[in-house]
């Protein structure tokens, strides 16, 4: 199997095309022949479609796939579905979880660096309440939690921002690099809106890592650049990333640099499909999102069809010096579903 | 009360488990020691013994033997 303990030590963006490519050839023969041997539903899909079918990712909420025996899952994880809406279920085992939080803490720490930043977190604590279902939103906030420090919750229950909490962090940390994290469309109406509508600059600097989808967003026109300038009037931030991933893909996350390119790290790998036929057998420019990783081990989620599109922008030579693909999301395709950490998420 | 003690303490509260079970307790073996609750179980021992772990030894802090071993690290005995 895949020597995990060894890729760790590596730096996340440190491989070439050729090096990644030898990597991914064994790598993922390895991983292939893990989940034919050990799920079922997996094998009898690989037995009519070949090997290493990129698995739509619908399947998972349609099949319960998993690649370890029920006695050794550790934590379920769902897709924040909107009320009505069938969820996904990944199935973590100890190794597949740990694996996760490791390989996501190296790449983040790639962006913010190895200290422990104070942590200010757009989202309510409610979120963590129910403890056996994790929602992708929930995990999300937790893995990141493990970068920072002084954990602080900036919404209440009721999604209200907490300006009495919001205060005393910003007495507290308003001279020091801080750590904002959360999810890209609830940033936007629970935290920008209405700072901006009271016309407060909120003296906070250091770095702001969203994610979660921009649909909710280019619904009302807002666009990358105009969510960072706007994020940028209300506090002192000085960067504001973007990162791309799926709760299929938990852990291997895509990260956007300072240069505005979202980055593989050498524990995913992304391929764009024409839009034509789908067909893998010959990769575009454009296209339609494959993504792999590296990490799964107790579910077959190693290679994964999204219903998502992109461009590839270039390979190895982005100007901020990692190494990888980096590229650009242009979101859903047509009759997609809506899913994502803030896209889902609907007031009751 | 002396470092073990406090050590002690701190998981009995958070994770509600009994000082007889501590020497074998694992993360993840027990409902209360999920990552919700490891979470709050490292802001507790970084309050009590006044440190900062660093990420990886979060990571690894991976059972109440563990922990004394890393907590070590950062010059608190146990």
């Amino acid at each position: 199997m895949i020597d995990y303990e060894y890729l760790l030590q590596l730096s996340p963006y440190s491989l070439n095309h050729e090096e990644k490519q030898k990597l991914y050839e064994i790598a993922l023969s390895d991983l292939g022949t893990h989940h034919y041997m050990n799920c079922e539903i997996y094998r009898n899909l690989c037995d009519r479609l070949g090997q290493n079918p990129p698995l739509p990712v619908r399947l998972f909420k349609q099949y319960s796939l998993c690649s370890v025996t029920k006695e050794n899952i550790v934590k379920t994880m769902t897709s924040s579905g909107t009320s009505g809406q069938a969820v996904s279920k990944i199935y973590l085992d100890k190794e597949t979880s740990l694996r996760q939080t490791k390989v996501l803490s190296k790449i983040v720490s790639d962006f913010t660096g190895k200290t422990r930043l104070p942590m200010l977190v757009i989202d309510s604590k409610a979120v963590l309440k129910n403890r056996n279902m994790f929602s992708a939103r929930g995990a999300g906030i937790l893995g990141f939690s493990m970068l920072g420090r002084d954990i602080t919750y900036a919404l209440d229950e009721k999604m209200q921002l907490d300006w009495k909490v919001l205060d005393s962090f910003c007495k507290k940390y308003a001279e020091q690099e801080i750590l904002m994290f959360g999810f890209t469309f609830m940033i936007w109406k629970y935290f920008y809106q209405p700072l901006k509508k009271k016309g407060y600059r909120l003296p906070l600097k250091g770095v702001l890592i969203h994610g979660g989808g921009w649909k909710k967003l280019s619904d009302i026109a807002v666009d990358a650049d105009t969510f960072r300038k706007g994020l940028k009037e209300v506090t002192a931030l000085k960067k504001v990333l973007n990162y791309y991933g799926m709760v299929e893909q938990t852990g291997s996350i895509f990260m956007e640099c300072e240069y505005g390119h979202l980055h593989a790290s050498l524990f995913s790998d992304i391929e764009f499909l024409p839009y034509s036929d789908f067909s893998c057998v010959k990769t575009n420019k454009k296209g339609l999102i494959k993504l792999v990783s590296l990490l799964p081990t107790s579910y077959p989620g190693h290679i994964l069809l999204t219903e998502d599109k992109g461009e590839l922008l270039g390979e190895d030579n982005c100007p901020c010096g990692r190494l990888g693909k980096y590229f650009k999301i242009y979101g859903r395709i047509k009759g997609a579903e809506i899913r994502g950490c803030s896209d889902t998420y609907e007031q009751h | 009360m002396n470092n073990l003690e406090k050590y002690n303490k701190a998981f009995m509260e958070i994770l509600n488990v009994a000082e007889l079970d501590l020497e074998s307790l694992e993360y993840q073996k027990i409902s209360a020691w999920d990552s919700v609750g490891h979470m709050q179980l490292i802001a507790a021992l970084e309050d009590i013994f006044d440190i900062m772990f660093d990420t990886d030894d979060i990571i690894d802090f991976s059972s109440y033997v563990k922990g004394k071993e890393l907590i070590a690290k950062y010059g608190v005995t146990i």
